[in-house]
């Protein structure tokens, strides 16, 4: 059997929900396909920072149109996400990474961006109070915070299946086509046809942009996280490295999530991951010395999810250079949460409206294939 | 016994010093295999023949012959060259057969040619309102309590449940002069019935008569009331009472103790971590994980023995673990095989030691009000979840145990699912009406035992640390 | 809750619970020890501060955390007592650092 919808949105995570969510909103009636089911990847399982800190320039823009509705996710989704605003800190643990930090500041400001703010020892000390002494500053981004990834991830499916989007999970999308400006694609018996086509499938995403004839150079990867037993509260803010691979957080519940992009071994075909327990160690050594207080305190599970990585670490963004009605989403290199709502957003407005305000010019697909590259 | 792996690499390495564990160990190492085998407890035995090399219980009758068959499993492995390490606890095993074991707070990984997983069964959740209560414990509890320390109830105390662990315990109880104020028997009554077509293979099992005997022990001591449709612990941060409805009557009697039982359930978190493939049995009403004739299972070099395969009891877990064994030696050193017993006199064991288990599972299937709670009961305890609760989140949206975890938390504090997932799964089914199979069940992680951050940091470092290596 | 049987010939082993003193077996894990102190060991829960005591005995319900020597959130069921051993009843969330 075959429904024409007005657009087939392949991948159910945070960005494949937001923008069926949006263009629902928009008044569209999507269909949103998703082989496993909504959040099962990396967006059900990431560390859920919402994060405007420290991020590539080029993604900026997203980032900030992504934050305000972040600031306002419970009047769009009717769930709060469990979305908390501490800030989120960058330290540097000695003078040469302070004199990047400030050097990175200083190129923003220029840039006119403002959300990053140099902070000293007294003031890193005041946000981060268990941090090792020897820390002479960071940076601040006081508007950021976490989510409850997989409830956030869930509240975007859902709302979206409210206004009218069809969801269907359990069932990959396989053969995908264009013909005669109309896009197919298999879902088991089922068939949609449809003049949009999203490729928001994660790290499976490559391999349909590949199969259309728009190969971008991106690799699957599976961050690995590990949380702790409930301790008692002591820090507010989300915490990252300037040097080292770490990002720290502690929930509400007072368990404690360590993060920062050591990598398992994905197994995508299986949906599985294999976890580096040496590398877990040594994210393990660097909460030992920051976070003297830490050290007794229990690790009770270790996972990664799977993810693509692009080989410039910025996610490809926007309509396909190829194929009439075709956009890509995906790529999102180990920092797609945050970006989640605002590139829903943006999508929506690059499909009804052919075009957007906010400045994504950089994340197109054809950088890759121009011939400078 | 505390000691580190002396390797960092074993032929075999066995996870479990139970019946099944313990044969395989033997039988691994008599061949002439490079054998470690890790066991969490004190000493060897598992939980059937727990602390039979040290119980303080000397009156060899009291706990049984059954007890004593394990001194001569554990002696046979003491003869053999296999290396044996009590209180390591394996946190993390994967499909490269790579073993994390914490030992003595500090933590090694060794890897194996092959691995055998003997990590048993551990009883079914009795999730009752007030099961949560100090003064409620599980039958197994006090049963280990009394082997390992010949500690026996003496307040007023209840055994509630069902099973033939139950009237071993009662009896066991009794002749170490501990005290049973009332014994509240939840089989159904129609399960008696269904029983009926697998009586014969029961009559002639090594079950019958040793249990027809222990039932007719205890019941001349103890008042026994049978036919409990429902049943409660209540008090008021500790257990007072015990309230039940049997034959349509509602009862109360006060009590200290609350000692529950409703059958055991293969131990799978070490396995399900490992990536292995598990179905849901329908008559076990557990997961039990896809296995071959000769245990090996979905992933390549992970063997499974004994109850964590499926329950078969003590007698089958040996034969098991002495499959497994076989089956590693005849892929590693197939010379040695011939001469080991003979695969297929080893399955005519197997097919003896199973006799009479269909009956046993299908008289003891516990009544669905035991394994599926409604209202305010809570289901995890570790992160004190209702049923209500979970209902609630499937409302809105969880549809399986998974995402669950995202809207309550369940199966996410330290005990990993153990005490709630399968109430968990059969809750979630019955309230959207699918199988257990089709719910599924959490994904499990490691460290599948909790280990400190110091003891992760003091892992010894590799080239991994210089640079995040993809392996693979 | 439950008594030794009078069979048992095992060493006593002192321990210290929450600072007093109680006499336990060598052999018994801290768990059954504390169980057959008659003394108060409930914990209370890190969620609720509801009061707990072992429940499986085996290693399996993680009802029986206490701290030992310092170190918290340990398996009592699963450590046999030692000659002068410290044991915390833990009430709450247990501090870290402190």
């Amino acid at each position: 059997m075959t429904r024409h919808v007005d657009a087939i949105v392949v991948g159910g995570g945070i960005h494949g929900c937001s923008t069926a969510l949006h263009l629902c909103l928009a008044g569209l009636k999507p269909v949103l396909i998703e082989k496993d089911y909504a959040g099962r990847h990396a967006s059900g399982v990431n560390a859920g920072g919402v994060r405007q800190l420290a991020r590539h320039i080029p993604e900026i823009p997203l980032s900030i149109r992504s934050m305000g509705i972040w600031e306002k996710i419970t009047d769009l989704l009717d769930d709060d996400c469990s979305f908390e605003s501490h800030g989120q800190v960058l330290v540097a643990e000695n003078e040469d990474e302070l004199a990047a930090c400030r050097a990175r500041v200083a190129e923003l400001n220029a840039l006119g961006f403002v959300h990053e703010e140099l902070i000293d020892a007294t003031e890193l000390r005041r946000l981060v109070p268990a941090v090792a002494d020897t820390c002479p500053g960071g940076v601040v981004s006081r508007r950021d915070g976490a989510a409850n990834p997989a409830q956030a991830t869930t509240a975007f499916r859902r709302k979206a299946e409210q206004l009218g989007a069809t969801v269907h999970e359990g069932t990959a999308a396989t053969n995908i086509r264009h013909s005669d400006g109309i896009w197919h694609v298999d879902v088991g018996a089922q068939s949609y046809t449809a003049p949009v086509l999203v490729n928001a499938a994660g790290a499976w995403a490559g391999t349909i942009a590949a199969a259309l004839g728009e190969p971008v150079p991106v690799e699957t990867v599976a961050p690995m996280l590990m949380i702790t037993s409930r301790v008692p509260h002591f820090i507010d803010p989300v915490v990252i490295l300037r040097g080292r691979k770490l990002s720290f957080k502690q929930f509400k519940n007072g368990t404690v999530l360590i993060g920062g992009g050591h990598l398992a071994t994905p197994y995508q075909d299986r949906n599985e991951t294999v976890l580096d327990w040496k590398s877990l160690a040594t994210s393990a050594r660097t909460v030992f010395e920051l976070f003297p207080v830490m050290r007794d305190a229990t690790i009770m599970r270790a996972w990664a999810g799977i993810e693509a990585k692009t080989k410039d670490d910025l996610p490809v963004f926007g309509p396909s250079a190829r194929h009439r009605g075709l956009y890509h989403q995906f790529g999102f290199s180990l920092h797609g949460f945050q970006l989640g709502p605002g590139a829903g957003a943006v999508m929506a407005e690059l499909i009804v409206n052919g075009g957007t305000q906010t400045r994504i010019g950089d994340l197109s697909i054809d950088r890759f294939h121009s011939p400078t590259l | 016994m505390t000691m580190a792996p002396k390797r960092e690499a074993y032929d075999v390495v066995v996870v479990g010093a139970g019946p099944a564990g313990l044969a395989a160990a033997a039988t691994s190492a008599e061949a002439g295999l490079l054998t470690l085998l890790l066991d969490e407890n004190i000493g060897p035995g598992g939980q059937v023949y727990r602390a039979i090399a040290s119980t303080p219980v000397t009156e060899r009758n009291q706990l049984g012959a059954d007890y004593w068959v394990g001194a001569d499993l554990v002696q046979a492995l003491r003869t053999s060259d296999a290396e044996i390490i009590q209180r390591a606890t394996v946190w993390s095993l994967d499909r490269n057969l790579e073993i994390a074991v914490s030992v003595g707070g500090a933590s090694a990984f060794v890897k194996a040619r092959r691995v055998i997983l003997a990590t048993g069964a551990l009883e079914r959740p009795f999730p009752i309102p007030g099961w949560t209560l100090p003064g409620v414990m599980t039958a197994g509890a006090a049963q280990t309590m009394l082997k390992s320390s010949a500690l026996v109830p003496d307040g007023r105390t209840v055994i509630a449940g069902q099973g033939p662990l139950l009237w071993l315990l009662a009896a066991q109880i009794l002749r170490l002069g501990g005290r049973i104020d009332r014994i509240l028997d939840t089989t159904e009554r129609g399960n008696y019935f269904a029983a009926l077509p697998h009586v014969f293979a029961f009559l002639t099992s090594p079950y019958f008569a040793k249990g027809l005997a222990m039932m007719r022990e205890v019941r001349a001591k103890v008042q026994v009331v049978s036919g409990v449709t429902e049943l409660a612990a209540s008090g008021d941060g500790q257990l007072a009472s015990v309230n039940y409805v049997a034959g349509g009557k509602r009862e109360t009697t006060p009590a200290d103790l609350l000692l529950l039982h409703q059958g055991v359930v293969p131990n799978v978190n070490l396995a399900m971590a490992a990536g292995i493939e598990h179905r849901w049995d329908d008559l076990q009403l557990c997961w039990s994980p896809v296995l071959d004739a000769s245990g090996n299972s979905s992933v390549a070099g992970i063997a499974i023995a004994g109850d964590g395969a499926g329950i078969g009891g003590a007698g089958a877990a040996v034969v098991r673990g002495r499959i497994a064994a076989r089956a590693a030696v005849e892929a590693l050193a197939p010379a040695v095989a011939a001469k080991l017993t003979p695969m297929a006199a080893l399955r005519a064991d197997l097919a003896k030691a199973e006799r009479g288990r269909i009956f046993l599972d299908t008289l003891f299937r516990p009544a669905p009000q035991f394994r599926i709670p409604s209202g305010d009961t809570i289901v995890c305890r570790c992160e004190e979840v209702t049923a209500k609760d979970i209902l609630d989140a499937v409302a809105i949206g969880a549809t399986g145990p998974n995402q669950l975890k995202a809207y309550r938390r369940t199966g996410m504090g330290p005990c990993q699912g153990r005490l709630c997932g399968l109430t968990v799964t059969e809750l979630m089914a019955q309230a959207r009406a699918k199988s257990p199979q089709e719910i599924g069940y959490y994904r499990l992680r490691a460290p599948v035992k909790p280990i400190t951050l110091a003891e992760l940091a003091a892992v010894p470092k590799t080239e991994a640390d210089v640079k995040a290596v993809v392996r693979g | 809750m439950f008594k030794r049987s009078e069979q048992d010939k095992r060493p006593p082993v002192q321990i210290f619970v929450d600072g007093t003193a109680i006499t336990a077996r060598q052999g018994d894990t801290v768990s059954a020890a504390l169980l057959a102190s008659s003394r108060d060991v409930r914990r209370s829960t890190a969620v609720s501060g509801a009061p707990r005591l072992p429940y499986c005995m085996m290693g399996v319900c993680f009802d029986c955390l206490v701290t030992i020597d310092g170190v918290g959130n340990r398996q009592g069921c699963l450590v046999p007592v030692a000659e002068g051993m410290r044991i915390e009843i833990q009430k709450g969330k247990r501090e870290i650092g402190k």
